[in-house]
């Protein structure tokens, strides 16, 4: 079916239950709900955007007319196989819901609750409650940032923000614009600036390209992605875009938005090497570290959770894509951050796992279908940790931010009180660290400063201490009058949970 | 925050403390309160008598430690929805008046001088203006470094170190505790573990049946001064005093000076379960949102869960413990341990010292629940 | 080298037409279908926010809703993320000060 604006959903989309709910409608999860819908179960899509895609296939709304919006995209046939696939389903597709908590479904803990506020960005004045048997979760991941003195001035963007905002709105956020961190995201967001018109006096990657080299059979076995590598290589040569490894932009300069930035030369931790920087004028700052997956729905449901070679935290699936609890699969950048293609694989897969679970019929998942799809993932699965290993973020980072720098944008919090609650009052680790200084309190509930904070929670000389698992009880913000509106039994037995199953948590509660 | 009071005090009588906890500071319920110190939800007895002393040691307190413990005397305000409510309200006001509590009746139309947002409807309330808040986390970490500047070396701080064992001698006396880190040798030791108090009792041989009573708050999207005080229904004080194990919810709603306004409070007793439940925020919310319908379009940002230590005639358990020489209890504090800390700490530190108690402690006696 | 090209021009946009909104009294044109920080990004401006503390700009940051830089006053409702409400003929945008919500204060 069509892209399905919230306010035009009726009421039936709620009320009967589904066999299968899917959160996020990127790669992953139209993967699997058009695979579990053909396999014949009943299958509600909830997205937060208007438009089905994710962040991969983010493109123009239909109103600004684009005839191409496969030029600045990557691999688009796969896309527009996936939306023609879900064209001619029976999937529900539910635009504008913004989940902020799945819970047990009520009497007995059969099935699952989704609960979404509505609208563009969640301001809508109704609660709706989506019911399921299985839910798979693909919500994707959000970009990995380290502050540095300037990175809170106007100018200065998300690597993959710049990229999404040009792929929605066709918009740059300057014309003479530095991309900087890294990740092999750092290399397309450049190519697409630069091809759709920015000038790009540098692409700035504090790792070295060499982490690939020490995995040459892994990078045989994923041709595919040299050839992205190619491709995105040409552009910037095409452009005159100078790459320069084992550096990072140190400092933004500028008082009412980026002037110029400084680049250093770092080591292989990270630690800016001594002597000057250099300094490139720009009016834009397009910088990140990597992807991190976001697993709050998950854990929030007490899923298992891994580390990953670059730190963050996924989770842990099994051979056919579920959790650790059962009755909930994820696919996609939620198990580890691995790319589009990936995504599709492993939604295919979860897709067909949930059909076999429903109908009790496991040999689903035993045909020659299946087997192929898991070697595929599982060779993408070993190039993704090549990547993330090659890109983690280095212990020397922590020397980039002096102690006036804000570490957390929400709250304000610098460095330097950071430091002090690390060095006078004891905090060790992130969740302390946020009692004593608000670090990670604000408005995005530490998304964006969450890893920072617990390299610097970890004390001096040891930056690559990642951040725990993320729990983030209320996954949106949900306005009071909303969740007061929710009908009592809608929570009904939620609150059984599992009495005293789990033992103290000192864990990563939040408090004020 | 009661093994920090403790410590604290105990410094100050000049006895030398090591402070152990197996997280960090305030990484159990301390870290998951408002930080109320309250004396308007508490009956006449010897929890009031505690809180009216914690309340004076609170007010020292915050002269001695950084303003940035945020303690604020901002006053608590009962509101009650009907007449009924309101005659209920008076007669406990009544009662508190006696024991020392300073109360003031608030009639329905004076309620939004003091209140502004308040839903125009109520019938009335009382002031308690000795009712104050702490950021309890901060507070905690303060108090541990006034007690470090206190001890001069004499206070030791070692945090992520699990007390494993309790060490006794030939006679059944406490000589000290194991921990994951060796051996440590002391004539006293203090049970401050909480919600988990129960536990480390048992280390010692001994029973203590602290239970967790959970409860949710829902903090919303930061905002300037909307709520003065801390403002709750009259109910709040009914469920506080109830020992039911199934969920009561009824909201008491306060401004924070960081901007987000934080809403209690639900009680119910599902042991050690943090998953959210969406039926108690949904009455948090609709509870909040009746006392002040301004909040309607504000948004939660998040929600967090806390476990009340929780004993079963709702009063701490406080000084030593008979049944084993050398340890004290200094737990089971339920939902007001962040207020009633210095009292607690102060009596640790004058039964430590042999100096005069500043209150009967029998009450508090931690083997009262002996054969019942 | 093609420097002139643009986002809308790679992407063979023939957008309907632009209609108005204004942005602190200035009046912007936007297209429909673009959110109100693309809008705001074609005019030049990249901040529509004061932080609550240190009163500094701040603008459009993440582009996909998860970092709350971008919040902003959009018809007198604050708190509004720009990067993800559409932009819709008339819209009064408002820089937003601080938490938005000065006018419950007591």
């Amino acid at each position: 079916m069509p892209d399905s604006p919230s306010d035009e959903v009726t009421d039936d989309a709620y009320e009967a239950p589904y066999d299968l709910a899917v959160i996020g409608a990127g790669c992953a999860g139209l993967a699997g709900a058009v695979t579990a819908s053909e396999l014949g179960l009943s299958v509600a899509l909830l997205d937060a955007s208007g438009q089905i895609g994710g962040q991969f296939y983010r493109r123009p709304a239909p109103a600004l007319g684009a005839k191409r919006p496969e030029a600045l995209h990557h691999d688009w046939s796969a896309f527009a196989d996936l939306r023609g696939r879900l064209e001619a389903s029976e999937v529900v597709h539910l635009a504008g819901h913004h989940v902020w908590a799945v819970t047990r479904g009520s009497e007995g803990g059969a099935g699952w609750a989704v609960h979404a506020v509505t609208g563009p960005d969640g301001g809508g004045d109704r609660p709706v409650r989506v019911r399921a048997r299985t839910v798979l979760l693909a919500t994707g991941a959000y970009e990995r940032h380290l502050p540095f003195p300037g990175w809170t001035l106007p100018g200065v963007v998300g690597a993959g923000g710049a990229q999404a905002m040009m792929k929605s709105g066709l918009v740059l956020p300057g014309s003479r614009v530095v991309v900087a961190g890294s990740g092999p995201l750092l290399l397309a967001v450049a190519s697409s600036l630069a091809t759709a018109g920015a000038h790009v006096p540098a692409v700035v990657e504090a790792s070295g390209y060499l982490g690939y080299a020490r995995r040459p059979g892994v990078l045989a076995a994923n041709p595919q992605k040299l050839v992205e590598a190619l491709v995105h290589g040409a552009a910037l040569l095409r452009y005159g875009v100078r790459l320069r490894t084992r550096s990072a932009v140190t400092e933004v300069h500028g008082s009412d938005r980026v002037e110029a930035v400084t680049v250093s030369r770092v080591d292989r931790d990270w630690r800016p090497v001594r002597g000057a920087g250099r300094r490139i004028a720009c009016d834009a700052l397009a910088v990140g570290h990597g992807l991190v997956p976001q697993t709050e729905l998950a854990t929030g449901l007490g899923c298992a959770t891994r580390r990953t070679p670059d730190g963050a935290y996924a989770l842990v699936l099994d051979g056919l894509q579920e959790t650790s609890v059962p009755g909930l699969w994820a696919a996609g950048e939620t198990g580890g951050i691995g790319g589009a293609q990936l995504a599709r694989a492993e939604g295919d897969i979860a897709g067909i796992a949930v059909a076999a679970r429903v109908y009790g019929q496991p040999a689903l998942t035993r045909d020659g279908r299946v087997r192929k799809l898991q070697r595929r993932r599982d060779r993408m699965r070993a190039f993704a940790d090549v990547m993330a290993a090659a890109h983690a973020p280095g212990p020397g980072w922590v020397r980039w931010p002096d102690d006036t720098t804000e570490v957390c944008r929400c709250e304000e919090v610098t460095a330097g009180a950071i430091r002090e609650a690390v060095t006078d009052y004891g905090a060790h680790d992130a969740r302390t660290v946020k009692l004593l200084t608000r670090a990670g309190m604000g408005w995005c509930q530490g998304r964006v400063c969450g890893a920072a904070v617990a390299c610097l929670a970890a004390g001096p000389g040891d930056g690559s201490v990642p951040p725990s698992a993320e729990r983030r009880p209320l996954a949106v913000p949900v306005p009071l009058g909303v969740l007061g509106a929710l009908e009592p039994d809608d929570a009904g037995a939620d609150s059984t949970g599992r009495p005293d199953a789990t033992g103290p948590d000192p864990g990563a509660e939040q408090t004020s | 925050m009661v093994g920090a009071a403790c410590a604290y005090y105990a410094a100050r009588s000049g006895l030398s403390v090591t402070v152990l906890d197996r997280g960090p500071v305030a990484g159990g319920t301390t870290g998951a309160g408002e930080g109320n110190l309250l004396v308007s939800d508490k009956e006449p007895g010897p929890e009031l008598d505690l809180a009216l002393l914690s309340t004076r040691l609170w007010q020292a307190l915050s002269g001695a430690l950084s303003p940035r413990i945020e303690y604020e005397t901002k006053g608590g305000l009962v509101v009650a929805s009907d007449e009924t409510g309101m005659a209920a309200l008076r007669d406990f006001a009544d009662r508190q008046e006696r024991a020392g509590v300073t109360t003031e009746e608030v009639t329905g139309d004076r309620l939004r001088d003091l209140e502004p947002h308040l839903a125009p409807d109520l019938a009335g309330g009382f002031h308690y203006p000795q009712d104050a808040q702490v950021q309890p986390a901060l507070a905690a970490a303060h108090l541990l470094r006034a007690a470090d500047e206190q001890g001069s070396g004499r206070v030791r701080l070692r945090l992520g170190e699990e007390v494993t064992g309790v060490l006794t001698g030939a006679h059944g006396e406490v000589r000290g505790v194991r921990t994951v880190g060796g051996e440590l040798h002391a004539p006293y030791v203090v049970n401050a573990a909480g919600v988990w108090g129960g536990e480390v009792a048992r280390l010692a041989g001994v029973d203590l049946p602290v239970l967790p009573r959970r409860g949710f708050v829902l903090v919303t999207e930061p905002l300037p001064r909307v709520v003065r005080r801390k403002v709750y229904a009259a109910d709040y004080v009914a469920d506080v005093a109830s020992g039911s194990a199934a969920l009561q919810t009824s909201a008491v709603v306060e401004g924070t000076p960081a901007g987000p306004v934080l809403i209690g409070a639900s009680r119910e007793r599902v042991g050690f379960d943090r998953t959210l439940s969406v039926e108690v925020l949904r009455r948090l919310a609709a509870q909040a949102t009746r006392l002040f319908p301004v909040l309607a379009r504000i948004r939660a940002m998040r929600t967090y869960a806390g476990f009340r230590p929780y004993l079963p005639d709702h009063l701490p358990a406080i000084g030593l413990d008979p049944r084993v020489p050398g340890l004290l209890h200094a737990c089971g504090h339920e939902g007001a341990g962040i207020g009633l800390a210095p009292g607690t700490g102060l009596i640790v530190a004058r039964i430590l010292s042999g100096e005069e108690l500043p209150l009967d402690i029998e009450p508090f006696r931690p083997e009262r629940f002996d054969g019942v | 080298m093609a420097r002139d090209r643009t986002p809308a021009e790679l992407a063979g946009a023939a957008p309907e037409a632009a209609f108005e909104i204004t942005f602190d009294g200035r009046a912007l044109p936007a297209l429909p279908g673009q959110s109100v920080a693309a809008a705001l990004w074609s005019a030049g401006i990249v901040a529509w926010r004061t932080t609550r503390r240190g009163g500094r700009a701040r603008g459009a940051f993440c582009g996909i809703g998860q970092c709350y830089d971008c919040l902003v006053v959009i018809n007198d409702r604050p708190n509004r993320r720009a990067c993800l409400v559409p932009a819709r003929p008339g819209d009064t945008i408002t820089t937003q000060e601080g938490d938005g919500h000065a006018g419950l204060a007591v």
